[in-house]
């Protein structure tokens, strides 16, 4: 398996300033940044991710709960994928340094303007020099502040996603970046989007396969009770609980992995594959989690109980 | 089986089709990667040791009856282009390797820059190709404790196969030597020197490689 580490090739180039948009208007303005005041625990730009590059070993990195993404652009009137914060636990704080229109959505979360409450989950417009919060989420891990015309960082391999895994793509936030924001586009702001509350209990389907045929009890993992481990990042949900016993030796040949593959190291300890999950693996797979069920996944807690639903897909063997 | 490979169906769109060798895994991925305009619509194709994962398949089912009904044993591996590495060979653990082959360390280098590899997969980290080639009897096991820091270009084995760190990152594989060729460059298309089904020679040089 793939060994994270914490710098890559583009790691030590900040995201500061993109190709295109730099120059002055014409009324002699600088174009829309957001400076970061307080980068938080672990901020980093987020887009759907990367495509069509995994046989290089590229990640696909991407929001890890891709449905807030999508809901924090739609209240600011950006296409889906535009690019976004997806902050962890601690929230982040960012001037804006023209007039800007933001939305927070994921974890829920204290939102304040210059010191006064704003609300989250809807279109927050910011005057310039304005401050605006995302304070500690007050449940789930992950919020996601997205800001109309969207991050203009850029692109690399066709996303503008940090992949932690990796290195590549902009770097975690630090106090002091400042983060280009492209033209707004003209699309009609969404209202009210629905925003799901992040799980007491996570219950994970699991479509079984392809190597099942490795493990002794699979009733038994539907049965048993885990827990969200400590040692969970955007590369994996980790799981403590019972192990999974092995009903077959042996090592299995590095094979292609998909995002929400259950892996099983010899511990026994299923590991859930996550966006900036690495493209092959080693260790064999006793099933696949939908990606409807990985949002969930994305915002639960260490300690929070997981459970597994077997389920058999449509015309999934 | 010969020849037919087995697919198994993964998660919501994917397909793994399981093979018998490394070279019918590249004579899969190279045929696949050819036709993939006649193919049903697919994200990615992702050969690895024993297997090609396709992921983000449109229609499964008759990608799935079109992939179990090939028949590879008429289709050899595409000869990809043919890159050459400068390597210096003064990795830290080629004593040992040499001693392991039974060998000294001059005839490892010549053991190990005589064969013509083919990048049989990525993986591990960007540009991270997994190159098969070194002759049957010559594996090497992985370092019992991996180094925290293997530096860019460490040309290095594991295995079966032959690698060259694309940046430096912590790493388990004995370390033969070192190049100055760059493996990753994300203004060139592909970003990776490695990809998929190129062909390598391993060329010894006195100096900085």
């Amino acid at each position: 398996m793939a060994e994270p580490t914490a710098t890559g090739p583009a790691g030590a180039e900040r995201a500061a300033t993109g190709p295109a948009g730099a120059e002055p208007t014409a009324t002699g303005m600088a174009r829309t940044e957001l400076a970061v005041v307080r980068p938080g625990p672990l901020t980093t730009v987020q887009d759907l991710g990367r495509r069509g590059v995994a046989h290089l070993g590229v990640p696909r990195a991407g929001a890890l709960d891709e449905p807030a993404l999508r809901a924090a652009n739609r209240l600011v009137g950006n296409p889906d994928g535009a690019a976004a914060l997806e902050t962890t636990l601690g929230g982040v704080a960012l001037r804006a340094l023209a007039p800007a229109v933001v939305a927070v959505t994921g974890a829920p979360a204290p939102v304040t303007v210059d010191g006064r409450p704003a609300p989250w989950g809807a279109a927050v417009a910011l005057p310039a020099g304005a401050v605006v919060e995302v304070g500690a989420a007050t449940h789930g891990v992950r919020s996601y502040l997205a800001v109309a015309g969207g991050l203009a960082v850029p692109p690399v391999l066709g996303s503008r996603s940090a992949d932690l895994l990796s290195g590549l793509g902009p770097p975690p936030l630090a106090a002091g970046d400042r983060l280009p924001v492209g033209p707004a586009a003209a699309g009609p702001r969404a209202g009210l989007v629905p925003l799901p509350g992040p799980p007491g209990e996570l219950v994970l389907r699991l479509r079984p396969g392809p190597h099942d045929d490795w493990f002794a009890d699979l009733a038994g993992l539907a049965r048993a009770v885990h827990r969200v481990a400590a040692a969970s990042n955007r590369v994996a949900l980790r799981t403590e609980g019972p192990p999974l016993a092995r009903a077959r030796g042996g090592e299995l040949p590095s094979a292609g992995m998909v995002l929400g593959a259950v892996q099983v190291p010899p511990d026994g300890h299923p590991v859930i594959f996550l966006a900036d999950h690495p493209t092959t693996g080693g260790y064999p797979v006793v099933g696949v989690v939908p990606r409807a069920d990985l949002a969930a996944a994305a915002q639960a807690r260490p300690g929070t109980p997981v459970r597994f639903l077997l389920v058999r897909g449509p015309g999934g063997g | 089986m010969a020849g037919r490979p087995v697919v198994r169906w993964v998660g919501e769109d994917a397909l793994l089709v399981e093979l018998d060798s490394a070279e019918r895994v590249a004579a899969l991925y190279a045929l696949l990667t050819a036709r993939r305009a006649e193919l049903p619509a697919v994200t990615e194709i992702v050969p690895a040791a024993r297997t090609v994962l396709l992921d983000g398949v449109a229609d499964r089912p008759s990608l799935a009856r079109l992939l179990a009904g090939l028949d590879l044993a008429g289709h050899p591996p595409a000869d990809g282009p043919l890159v050459e590495i400068p390597t210096r060979y003064d990795g830290a653990d080629l004593a040992e390797v040499a001693a392991g082959w039974g060998v000294s360390p001059e005839a490892a280098v010549r053991v190990h820059s005589t064969p013509e590899y083919r990048v049989a997969f990525c993986g591990f980290a960007p540009g991270f190709g997994y190159l098969t080639g070194l002759p049957d009897g010559y594996g090497v096991p992985r370092r019992a404790t991996p180094r925290s820091s293997v530096p860019a270009g460490s040309v290095a084995l594991a295995g079966p196969y032959t690698g060259v760190y694309p940046r430096s990152s912590p790493g388990g594989w004995q370390l033969l030597g070192r190049t100055a060729t760059v493996l990753w460059d994300l203004d060139r298309e592909p970003a990776a020197l490695l990809a998929p089904g190129v062909r390598v020679r391993f060329v010894p040089v006195a100096g900085d490689g």
